[in-house]
Order: structure tokens, then C-alpha cells, then sequence
């Protein structure tokens, strides 16, 4: 094996096979955005503190600023784009539409990504870790209270 | 934002991976990733190749040997920790990786990066120093064994030198252990954090965030005014910045000594 400055991967994304080459040096946000045009996930600050870029990497909630795309090689990833079936807002998305869980909506593709992750594992999580769940995903506008609502609430 | 223009290899094995780093000088083992990429956008970092230690199968896992010594892989996860059985044995382990910054770094960032990039500020260096660790490191020589407070060297150096991995990481049995901190902000990066722990009567205590590397000091008891002279003795000269003087982290070292001896006792 050689070390390389380019390479094809292969990835499902929502279901979806992706064979693209891509430069080693280019991130997984990058890769999802400009290459599969899937631009439901953000670049917020790009440092790895406001997890807007978060997405699921074969089921584990990260933040895709953080990972290069050819570390995602082989893996299945899913994103903002895969939680509505048919158009049809999921039970989640349709709390936060509810709760008003958004102002801006910058933060939501992200908030919404870590919701599903805590709650695929934690189907009735408390209040403290609904809000320990989206640590990592910065909100400017909302205080966070009606997000953590409309968690709470698609929880139930 | 974009990266310098870096190659990358995935190995499966520690002697590919070995010969991949020894092949350049410019070249890093990537571990998580989760400070790597980051100071990569800075450019604080401009390594050549970027070496992935995630197919290598050896360098994951956590392991509960008969004598309750536990045996945990360079590249397991804190929320590996966190969630294994096995790690309970040794519980500061698992509490201390759950206030690493959130659930994204916390699925990424690896008990082998934290230690090998020795950012002064990180929780993983004062605790393994404090509850007696053994890394082990692999080079084209052969393996060795260093203790953890041997192992830091300075701002970001550790004894894992270039060409050289750190494969796992050793903690003996034990459960008498503490650790505080005062953070930037919940499971923020520390202003100061201090780790104790308690081996029969001996007292370790390993200050981190005031030094390159965490001050190792063992007090005469676990009484306050052992634990306070013990500091004091240490004539720390941390440095200063926006979140806190000299003087207030010389202070907090003091007080966090004596939450995590008093959390440490409390477990005796």
C-alpha cells in the first residue's frame, strides 16, 4: 500500500451509492455539499464547535468538518436529506416544526441529526440529556428551550 | 475550509502502518481526527502523509485481564470507554472521557490521540500519570513499555517519537481515584484540572493545564494540609491568558487538589 493524494471511495449516502475520486485533503462536509450536491448539511464555523455539519458515519453522530471524505471510504452515511420519506416531514422534524425549534434554521439540518442519533439510542431520554444529546450543536437564535421541546415531544 | 495538499494511506496492520511513517518524515498517524484536521486548517500542522490507524483491528478494543488490569487500544473511542463494561473496573476512566467536549468529539476522538498530542489542556494526561498507566509504543526496533509520567515530554511531545505509534495503553486495578476541574464552559477545555489517586496509603496527585506536561506530586496523606503543602511545594509557574491569570490557576491547582484527593478518598 501507498500513501496517495487522490483516490476513488465509494459511500452510501440516504440509501444512495456515490463512486466518486476525490483529493485526500478534502473534507467530508466538502464532499457531501459540493460533490453530491446534497446541501442540507452546513459549514458553520468550521472548527468543530457548532455542529452543523453533523451527520450519522455508519450510525455514530459526527461532525463531517472533522473527517476527511476518504476516511468515509466504504461507509454508510446519513443526512438531513434522508430523514423526510417522500417529502413527508418524519415525526422529529414535524416537533420541531410544531415546537418551533428553529428561528434562523442554520443550526436545524445539525440539531436534527444529533436529535435522531439520541434517540435511537435513549427512546425516552430526560431533559438533561436531551440537552447533554445536543451539546455539540450550537443554536444563535432560539435558547435552545424549544428545541429541546420539540425533542422531548418526538420522544414521546 | 481547504487542507494543504496531503496523502493519505489506510492500513490494516501496525507494521504497514510503521513503514508508511518511517517511508517520510512528513508523515502522521490520524487517529480520530478530532484535533488533527483542525489544526491542519490552521496550518498549525502541515503533515505530508496522513497515515489512518481506523482498519488497524489490534489497536481497538478494551480488554479485562485476571488481574484487573485493563488493557485498552490506542484508537478506542472515549464513548467506547464510556460505554464498556469491561472499563468500569477502573470507573474515573469512563467519567472522565464523559466531560470531553460532546457526543460528536466524544464517538471520534481516541484515548491514543489525547495522550499523543498532549495539548496541556487535555483531561487524559494528568489521570493516566495519576492512576499509575504503562503505554506501550511500537517502533522498527521493537515494543516498550513507558510509564505515563514518563511519557509526556512537552507541549505536544510524548515519548512516541517519530516512526513510532503508541499501540495501548495499560491501567492497573484500582478505584480509589478523583478528578477535578474547572473548565471553559460544561465539558469545556480546562483551565486547570488535577487527578488523584489513592494506592494503599500512597497519595498521587497530577495537576494538569499549569505546565508542558502534568505535575506529578505525591503528598505525605490525603489531609488537606498535605495536600495544600504538597502544591505549594511545587512552586507551579503556569501560564496566563484570557480565561486566567498565573495567579488564579496556582489557586485553582490548590483547590481542585483537594476536591479530587477529598472524591478520591470518599471511594477508599
Amino acid at each position: 500500500m501507498e500513501a496517495v493524494s487522490r483516490k476513488t471511495i465509494t459511500v452510501d449516502v440516504n440509501g444512495e451509492q456515490y463512486e466518486r475520486e476525490v483529493d485526500a485533503r478534502r473534507l467530508l462536509i466538502h464532499f457531501i455539499r459540493d460533490d453530491l450536491d446534497l446541501t442540507g448539511s452546513h459549514i458553520g464555523c468550521d472548527t468543530g464547535n457548532c455542529g452543523a455539519c453533523s451527520v450519522l458515519l455508519d450510525g455514530t453522530l459526527v461532525k463531517s468538518c472533522m473527517l476527511l471524505a476518504v476516511q468515509a471510504d466504504g461507509a454508510k452515511i446519513e443526512t438531513v436529506e434522508g430523514l423526510a420519506a417522500d417529502g413527508e416531514l418524519n415525526g422529529l422534524q414535524q416537533a420541531f416544526s410544531d415546537h418551533h425549534g428553529l428561528q434562523c434554521g442554520y443550526c436545524t439540518p445539525g440539531m436534527l441529526m444529533s436529535a435522531t442519533a439520541l434517540l435511537r439510542k435513549n427512546k425516552s431520554p430526560s431533559e438533561d440529556e436531551i440537552r447533554r444529546g445536543i451539546q455539540g450543536n450550537i443554536c444563535r437564535c432560539t435558547g435552545y428551550v424549544n428545541i429541546v421541546e420539540a425533542i422531548k415531544a418526538a420522544a414521546e | 475550509m481547504l487542507l494543504r495538499e496531503v496523502e493519505y494511506a489506510r492500513p490494516a496492520s501496525v507494521q504497514e502502518a510503521l513503514r508508511l511513517l518511517g517511508a517520510n518524515d512528513g508523515a502522521r498517524a490520524l487517529a480520530g481526527g478530532q484535533t488533527l484536521i483542525n489544526v491542519m486548517k490552521a496550518r498549525a500542522a502541515s503533515p505530508d502523509v496522513l497515515v489512518d490507524l481506523a482498519d488497524i483491528g489490534e489497536l481497538r478494543g478494551i480488554e479485562l485481564g485476571s488481574d484487573g488490569t485493563l488493557e485498552l487500544g490506542a484508537m478506542t473511542t472515549y464513548s467506547d470507554i464510556i460505554d464498556s463494561a469491561e472499563a468500569r473496573a477502573r470507573p474515573i476512566l469512563g467519567e472522565v472521557c464523559d466531560q470531553i467536549a460532546d457526543v460528536q468529539v466524544r464517538n471520534r476522538g481516541t484515548i491514543g490521540g489525547n495522550v499523543c498530542s498532549n495539548d496541556p489542556t487535555n483531561h487524559l494526561p494528568p489521570l493516566l500519570v495519576a492512576i499509575g498507566a504503562t503505554m506501550t509504543i511500537v517502533g522498527k526496533d521493537g515494543e516498550r513499555s513507558v510509564p505515563a509520567e514518563e511519557f509526556f515530554l512537552g507541549v505536544y511531545m510524548t515519548a512516541a517519537g517519530p516512526g513510532e505509534l503508541l499501540t495501548k495503553i495499560s491501567v492497573p486495578p484500582g478505584k480509589s481515584d478523583g478528578f477535578a476541574s474547572v473548565p471553559i464552559g460544561k465539558d469545556g477545555t480546562c483551565i486547570v484540572n488535577v487527578a488523584a489517586s489513592l494506592d494503599g496509603g500512597a497519595v498521587r496527585l497530577a495537576i494538569g493545564c499549569v505546565d508542558a506536561v502534568p505535575v506529578l506530586l505525591k503528598p505525605e496523606s490525603t489531609d488537606d494540609g498535605a495536600v495544600r503543602s504538597a502544591v505549594q511545594g511545587a512552586n507551579l509557574d503556569p501560564p496566563w491568558d484570557v480565561h486566567a491569570s498565573a495567579d488564579y490557576r496556582r489557586h485553582l491547582a490548590e483547590v481542585l487538589a483537594l476536591r479530587a484527593v477529598a472524591q478520591a478518598v470518599g471511594r477508599n
